[in-house]
């Protein structure tokens, strides 16, 4: 059996997809396991459609993850779900997103009707997916989604072997001041004890 | 974890998880590089990124980001003749611009040494084409060694640097994209800031360094020796089984080969060689071999990972020269070897020239379709190229779930000007004016992003600093067709100079858009000749305006980027009369700008709304397009906060003037004041 539990993350360049998954790289290297990984950087970051791969596990070489073979995909914006799960999510995976919505071209030109929140529950089960939907009413700022993403990985104990408190400390790392406050208590508000 | 600052200049060995880019720059300090130079270019911009990050006062190298890759490489050649180990970085389509003195390198005693880091582009993830190196690397005689992750880059670059001031010749350490941004777990050395002694040691006798006529022979029989030597030693050293090993010095192997033409040169810090180049992963299959390297390797192994079969490996280092014995033993050890080599077909065509001089019967399988001649050899790709081989190698996968159409059918989110943007207020002013037949140049850097819909301003594009050479012929014989050129302010000094310079003298007749935004914006924001700052603190400003006007262009017009009016009726006037004009249309990078507000605490600006006058003319959500306009349900136009930095470059827009600051009282952390 090959020892590799892969994430593939999807967003909208500005979303600071890049933070998530250097939190999640930190957590996961706390607990004990081989992590490598790869971001998007460059243009590709302007507004586009942003990648990171995570990859967990000394059986994983590369650090680019295999169509429909990723175990968890994290998505941040609504289209972006519906794009990371078709193409990367493996069957009986899990695609654990956050619901916001940062309209694509073809939805502003009227070209593409805007995508409802059910379609992305409709391709989670047609995949065979387990979909968790992630959102925060009156959110302080638009870039602590990445930290309620973090707080239901660690609430559902997503990532194997990632306890609570290795992705407290990673976020505890990367942040400071008033804005680790604000962040720490938005996890441990949303984390809690464990389902 | 660690602070990259700390990791970067740590005296003492350790790990940190790092990306390839990162595992560079601790490299060039464990090996003391002198001298690192660049331009910006993805997928390497974060080299510079790092090394600017350290404390000026610690920094252990002097880094420029030079005007040109040209001149980068110049630079780091001048300062490798007066004894200095020096490191010029760039992208793949850098080499194309620095290749007039690159190519020369081969030709010089580099008495410092000097290594080229490429970070090519298989995939062409931000670059005009996805060229494969490798064949700069033999026109030029030089080396070239090719690590597969971030923690090959680390000993590869050092071997690098060993092999370069061993043998005085320039070396080349290839990356591509998803080795550069790879991240793992990368073991480094000890480190501690050695005596240094910075005499400039220029010595022509060294030379000869002026390849003019008949004096070029020498130079260049001199550089093929040197690859010679350096594809023995490359064969002695490989393969080997076993992980970082021992390796002595280049010096040493070559002395106990009893080289002559090594023992008389000067003493050099010794070279360090602590991983195999070449390894053989031997999975006793005396069927079927696969020759390969680079990232490549790595999906190779990823996806063997399932197959009952697996065949044998050897994974090139050193992929110039090709080091022929190494290659020989193996193909003669196996009946079948694949070549598996993303983009051309570069070792397939020598691998089958060395088998049949060396009368070898070995299947040699190479590039079978044009597919793989393109695209990155990800997991995904190599799987395919390996079932198109050997059907039988790898397990069947498994059936996916197909999804109804409709959740199918959506399009690709390409990359977009940010909200802000002065760009996007130039390119709405542009579409407009533009008649049917007009043709609009297209450059270099976020402003390409033009060419996309709903602008679909910008019909042509080569490379960097092209725009004003192409506009020129498509003016010729054309008294029908206007013909616009744009161009950024860092692409303006990178290459575009030539091109104004050839308008003026030639007196050419079209127009030219300058779009300032004062910094590299594209590759993040790197200091450039226009912006009175440069690595090291406040330099010399060269206004893009004055250069235009020393240079003889007559007609230069300024107008801010967010004034579509003033936009159109400059272009009015340039047309007006015939012969070669300027517009500089100009407004800071946003991007960059709101990072610095936030930095330095202010507050944020109050978004726009869309108020009760909207009368649903589309033109901020569809035309305009800036992406904080989203549609409503019920078809109305609403603004995404998340995304509006109330700019309010999009109130000109609207022809009804619903366009409106939100009242700031709604949110006391706000301020209308810029």
């Amino acid at each position: 059996m090959t020892d590799k539990f892969d994430v593939y993350m999807i967003g909208v360049g500005g979303q600071g997809i890049g933070l998530l998954s250097e939190a999640l790289a930190r957590a996961v290297w706390a607990s004990g396991q081989d992590v490598r990984g790869v971001d998007t950087h460059g243009l590709a970051q302007r507004g586009g459609t942003v990648v990171s791969q995570l990859r967990v596990g000394a059986d994983a070489h590369t650090p680019l993850i295999r169509a429909h073979s990723a175990e968890l995909v994290i998505a941040m914006e609504r289209n972006e779900a519906l794009r990371g799960v078709l193409s990367h999510a493996k069957p009986g995976g899990t695609l654990l997103w956050y619901d916001a919505v940062w309209q694509p071209l073809g939805v502003r030109i009227r070209s593409e009707v805007p995508l409802k929140r059910e379609s992305i529950a409709q391709a989670c089960e047609q995949l065979g997916v387990t979909e968790r939907r992630v959102f925060v009413e009156e959110l302080m700022d638009a870039r602590m989604q990445n930290t309620a993403i973090l707080a239901t990985i660690a609430h559902g104990g997503l990532m194997p072997n990632v306890s609570r408190e290795n992705l407290r400390d990673a976020l505890s790392d990367l942040l400071g001041g008033a804005t680790l406050a604000n962040n720490l208590s938005l996890f441990d508000g949303l984390s809690g004890p464990g389902d | 974890m660690k602070k990259l600052n700390d990791v970067l200049l740590d005296h003492e060995p350790g790990s940190e998880i790092m990306m390839g880019n990162w595992a560079l720059v601790r490299a060039m300090i464990e090996a003391d590089v002198r001298v690192v130079t660049s331009y910006p270019g993805s997928p390497t911009p974060e080299i510079g990124a790092a090394i600017l990050g350290l404390p000026s006062e610690k920094r252990p190298m002097y880094f420029e980001w030079s005007v040109n890759e040209k001149v980068a490489t110049e630079v780091a050649f001048g300062a490798s003749l007066n004894g200095h180990l020096s490191c010029a970085f760039f992208k793949s389509v850098g080499l194309n611009v620095a290749a007039d003195s690159f190519v020369q390198l081969g030709h010089m005693e580099l008495v410092g040494g000097l290594v080229i880091v490429l970070g090519d582009d298989p995939g062409a993830n931000s670059s005009q084409n996805e060229q494969d190196n490798r064949h700069f690397a033999r026109l030029s005689y030089t080396p070239v060694l090719e690590p597969a992750s971030p923690t090959e880059v680390m000993h590869m670059f050092k071997q690098a640097c060993g092999l370069s001031r061993d043998m005085r010749m320039p070396v080349i350490l290839r990356l591509t994209t998803h080795v550069c941004h790879h991240k793992e777990l990368v073991h480094y050395g000890s480190w501690s800031p050695p005596e240094r002694d910075d005499t400039p040691r220029f010595d022509k006798k060294a030379g000869p360094y002026i390849p003019v006529a008949a004096t070029v022979f020498p130079l260049k029989q001199r550089a093929l020796k040197k690859l010679e030597q350096v594809r023995a030693w490359a064969d002695d050293k490989a393969p080997v089984q076993s992980s970082p090993g021992s390796g002595g010095t280049l010096r040493d192997d070559l002395k106990k080969k009893g080289s002559q033409d090594w023992v008389d040169k000067p003493s050099q810090p010794e070279a360090v060689f602590e991983t195999p180049l070449n390894r053989v992963v031997d999975n006793g299959n005396c069927e079927r071999g696969v020759i390969t390297m680079g990232l490549p390797y790595l999906s190779l192994i990823d996806v063997l990972a399932d197959a009952e079969e697996k065949p044998d490996i050897l994974k090139l280092g050193m992929v110039h020269p090709l080091p022929r014995e190494t290659v020989v033993r193996f193909l003669e050890h196996h009946s079948e070897v694949k070549i598996l080599e993303e983009l051309d077909d570069f070792l397939e065509q020598q691998i089958k020239a060395l088998a049949y001089d060396r009368g070898l019967k070995t299947r040699i399988i190479g590039k079978e379709t044009l597919e793989e001649w393109m695209g990155e050899y990800t997991p995904d790709k190599v799987a395919e190229v390996l079932r198109a081989c050997w059907g039988d190698l790898l397990p069947v996968s498994g059936e996916i779930p197909q999804v109804e159409e409709h959740l199918t059918a959506r399009g690709p989110r390409p990359p977009q000007l940010c909200p802000g943007c002065g760009h996007r207020t130039v390119f709405h002013a542009v579409r407009g004016w533009l008649k049917e037949n007009d043709i609009a140049v297209a450059d270099i850097g976020c402003h390409t992003l033009g060419f996309l819909p709903p602008y679909e301003v910008g019909d042509a594009l080569l490379c960097m600093g092209h725009s004003n050479g192409t506009a020129a012929g498509l003016g010729l014989f054309n008294n029908t067709r206007r013909v616009i050129a744009f161009i950024g302010d860092s692409t303006f000094f990178h290459a575009g100079l030539p091109g104004i310079v050839n308008a003026v003298f030639n007196k050419h007749n079209h127009t030219l858009i300058v779009m300032e935004n004062g910094t590299t914006a594209m590759t993040g924001h790197q200091d450039h000749a226009a912006g009175g700052t440069n690595t090291r603190g406040p330099t010399v400003e060269i206004p893009v305006q004055q250069v235009l006007e020393g240079l003889g262009v007559t007609q230069v017009t300024r107008v801010s980027a967010y004034q579509e009016d003033k936009l159109r009726a400059a272009l009015d006037e340039s047309f007006s009369t015939p012969g070669f004009s300027v517009i500089i249309a100009s407004h800071p990078c946003m991007l960059k700008k709101t990072r610095e507000r936030r930095r330095q605490g202010k507050k944020p600006l109050v978004p726009v709304q869309v108020n009760e006058s909207c009368e649903r003319h589309y033109i901020c959500l569809s035309e305009f397009a800036c992406p904080s306009y989203q549609i409503a349900d019920d078809g109305g136009v609403w603004v995404q906060e998340d995304l509006c930095i109330g700019d309010r470059s999009c109130m000109q827009t609207c022809p009804v003037n619903a366009i409106t600051p939100r009242p700031k009282e709604t949110n006391p952390k706000e301020t209308d004041n810029d």
